[in-house]
């Protein structure tokens, strides 16, 4: 679908796509034509990326990045001071996968994706190292490598920073699962290797009073498939910013998400796809239900195709579903194009109310008012669900789901 | 045999802000193995009157009863309803995404049985039942009415009535936007529930040519609200030879508004 015409009509101008709240789509592929150029101020500032969280500006919570977070609830780990406090680990790592402690300033740190913002600076320098998984080269597991970490409650901050490294052609499941109480400040760097086929499944299923932000720094090697799925559930505020980079043509990323917000509860998906190489694909897939007083849950879009990532094919979709009239949801997918000779492009975002309807025709057909609820939740989150393609795991989620729906008397 | 009595049945509809008066005043008696034609001008009430028996939340019942066998069906939730023995086949059937027809199906039979049918005679009643109104097996798999055609949706509504066994069935405009094959294999649906002469069978329609399929025992001319007539099946004869101008006709309707029939289409589902 790739079309030169395109090119010269885009080629000179950066397009920039911005798009909140309610219904929108956006689709750009071979047959667009461009809009006028975008004006300075529309255009996203040059994103800071460095280790050195003093290369960032303090945080006020007026900054685009932050202006949805609820900052003085996250303030114990914007302030930065170093803590020894540790999650509990539990793992279960197939025969063949590495789990090793690894200093700072090791050279398979300089390696990792660099941290976007001052929060995650702060979590690799206070963290003073990392905890490396590796999956060999070639190495094919049959059963996933699952990362339990528990907070028990310590009020002190939790710093830390995990590498999945996950060698060229070989092919894994990574699940990552939190739970307990713990203000934990983390970056997640995830290495695919050139060829290799993984997937990353993080589930945050926190206390109530858990805090936890960070970002996760993903690269996808050339022609390596990588999935990664998150799924909040718990925590008083979780802010998870994803970013994708690719290492070489043909890579392919496609991020999922499900999110359930109770009342009061700030949940935040925050993902940036970098098209810097050409002929890469990138799919987002999140979705988040949301009831209760003040069930509040963000969700931005950020992708870029660079003037040389000519052959992307990029779609994002955010759906949420409001359960209750109280609840908000921040939807902003946001497309910014340097090249026309693409394959595709395009977004929608969409947040709607429960539909009384659906409750009404499943109801005239006997089935009793919660359970009807729980199958339309269900329903929206089916595609999800089964997307993630680990059994047991697709198992308990859809559990942890009908849980949520169970704790608030629909 | 069962009884669904409605007597001096009077409804509204909140219409900007205030309370517009729909139905004025309905007496009706449908009994098992009974089908009654209710047929009116577009706008006349009829889907306010069906979409008030199953207790549609949008309607508010101001004066009047509705007793099925003796029991109070308004003081009914619109499960219980269900449960109770009412069935109402949509005009516009709900999307419902993520919820598969097979699992749709065997929730409902479950909750109106009141005991989960077992699974391998649930399978062969479902597969037998899917045959009979020309249903392709894939179809079980599919989202509730999400992607559906006219046609099969309202084939997966008589496929429910079949299923679910009601005492009393309302169809509202089942017809509406069938093409002949469909309507046929609709009808024939609906024909093969009324031999069984347990189920009361109250169809509403706009038009005369689902009754040379189903012929009805009773026709009721409705008309701003209430029944203005009532005959055999001859007097649908005549409705297909005059209209209702002899009512008043369309302005004989009252006035237009946010009546279901008009509203539902655009209901689609949330966040979907």
């Amino acid at each position: 679908m790739a079309s030169s015409s395109m090119q010269d009509a885009l080629s000179t101008e950066r397009t920039a796509l911005r798009e909140q709240g309610g219904v929108t789509d956006g689709t750009l592929a071979a047959n667009v034509t461009p809009s006028t150029p975008a004006k300075p101020a529309d255009v996203r500032p040059e994103r800071i990326t460095s280790r050195d969280p003093e290369a960032y500006p303090a945080v006020t919570g007026r900054e685009e990045e932050w202006r949805f977070t609820p900052v003085d609830r996250l303030r114990v780990l914007l302030d930065g001071a170093p803590s020894a406090a540790q999650l509990q680990w539990k793992t279960e790592l197939p025969a063949g996968v590495e789990l090793r402690e690894v200093a700072a300033g090791d050279p398979l740190l300089d390696r990792v994706p660099v941290p976007v913002d001052r929060l995650s600076a702060l979590a690799v320098t206070r963290a003073g190292g990392a905890v490396v998984v590796s999956v060999p080269a070639e190495a094919q597991l049959d059963e996933p490598v699952v990362l339990h970490l528990h907070g028990s409650g310590e009020q002190d901050v939790v710093w830390g920073h995990v590498v999945l490294d996950l060698g060229a052609f070989s092919r894994s499941t990574v699940v990552l699962e939190y739970s307990g109480d713990a203000r934990y400040a983390a970056s997640v760097s995830v290495l695919v290797g050139d060829s290799a086929r993984a997937d990353v499944v993080s589930v945050q299923e926190w206390d109530r009073t858990a805090v936890h932000a960070g970002h996760t720094g993903i690269r996808v090697g050339r022609d390596a498939h990588l999935r990664a799925i998150d799924v909040t559930l718990g925590g008083d505020v979780v802010r998870l910013v994803k970013t994708v980079e690719y290492a070489g043509p043909g890579g392919d990323a496609e991020l999922f998400g499900l999110y359930f917000a109770d009342a009061a509860q700030h949940l935040e998906h925050r993902l940036f796809i970098d098209h810097a190489v050409p002929n890469c694909r990138s799919r987002v897939t999140y979705k988040g239900a949301l009831q209760g007083d003040s069930a509040r849950t963000v969700w931005v879009g950020d992708v870029l195709i660079r003037a040389e990532a000519t052959g992307t094919d990029t779609y994002e979709l955010n759906r949420n579903l409001l359960l209750t009239p109280e609840a908000r949801a921040d939807s902003v997918p946001n497309l910014e194009i340097e090249t026309g000779e693409i394959t595709g492009a395009g977004h929608a975002s969409a947040t709607g109310r429960f539909d009384d309807e659906q409750l009404f025709y499943l109801q005239a057909r006997g089935i009793p008012a919660d359970e009807a609820r729980r199958m339309v939740v269900r329903g929206f989150f089916a595609d999800i669900l089964q997307e993630i393609g680990v059994p047991a795991l697709e198992e308990r989620l859809l559990g942890a789901v009908e849980a949520e729906l169970a704790r608030v008397a629909l | 045999m069962s009884t669904l009595e409605i007597r001096d049945l009077h409804v509204t509809v909140e219409a900007d802000g205030a309370p517009r008066e729909i139905l004025r005043g309905v007496d009706l008696t449908v009994r098992s193995g009974e089908t009654h034609a209710i047929m009116g001008p577009n706008g006349s009430g009829k889907s306010t009157l069906a979409y008030s028996v199953a207790g549609h939340p949008k309607y508010t019942v101001t004066q009047g009863t509705v007793t099925l066998d003796g029991e109070d069906v308004l003081a009914m939730t619109v499960d219980e309803r269900a449960r109770a023995g009412l069935f109402l086949a949509m005009q516009y059937p709900v999307e419902v995404p993520g919820v598969s027809v097979s699992n749709f199906l065997r929730s409902a039979a479950t909750a109106v049985r009141g005991e989960a049918p077992k699974l391998r005679l649930w399978v062969k009643e479902q597969k037998e039942a899917m045959a009979r109104l020309e249903m392709d097996p894939a179809f079980s798999e599919r989202s509730v009415n999400e992607g559906f055609s006219g046609g099969e949706k309202k084939r997966h509504e008589i496929l429910q009535l079949e299923l679910l066994k009601p005492k009393i069935a309302i169809l509202d405009e089942t017809d509406s936007g069938l093409d002949v094959d469909a309507l046929r294999v609709v009808s024939e649906g609906v024909n093969r529930v009324r031999s069984s002469g347990e189920t009361g069978t109250l169809l509403i329609t706009h038009y005369t040519r689902i009754l040379r399929y189903i012929q009805p025992d009773f026709v009721h001319v409705f008309v701003a609200g209430r029944i203005v007539e009532e005959g055999g099946k001859e007097l649908a004869d005549e409705l297909e030879a005059n209209g209702y101008a002899k009512y008043g006709g369309d302005a004989a309707a009252v006035p237009a508004g946010p009546l279901v029939g008009g509203v539902l289409p655009g209901a689609g589902g949330a966040g979907s």
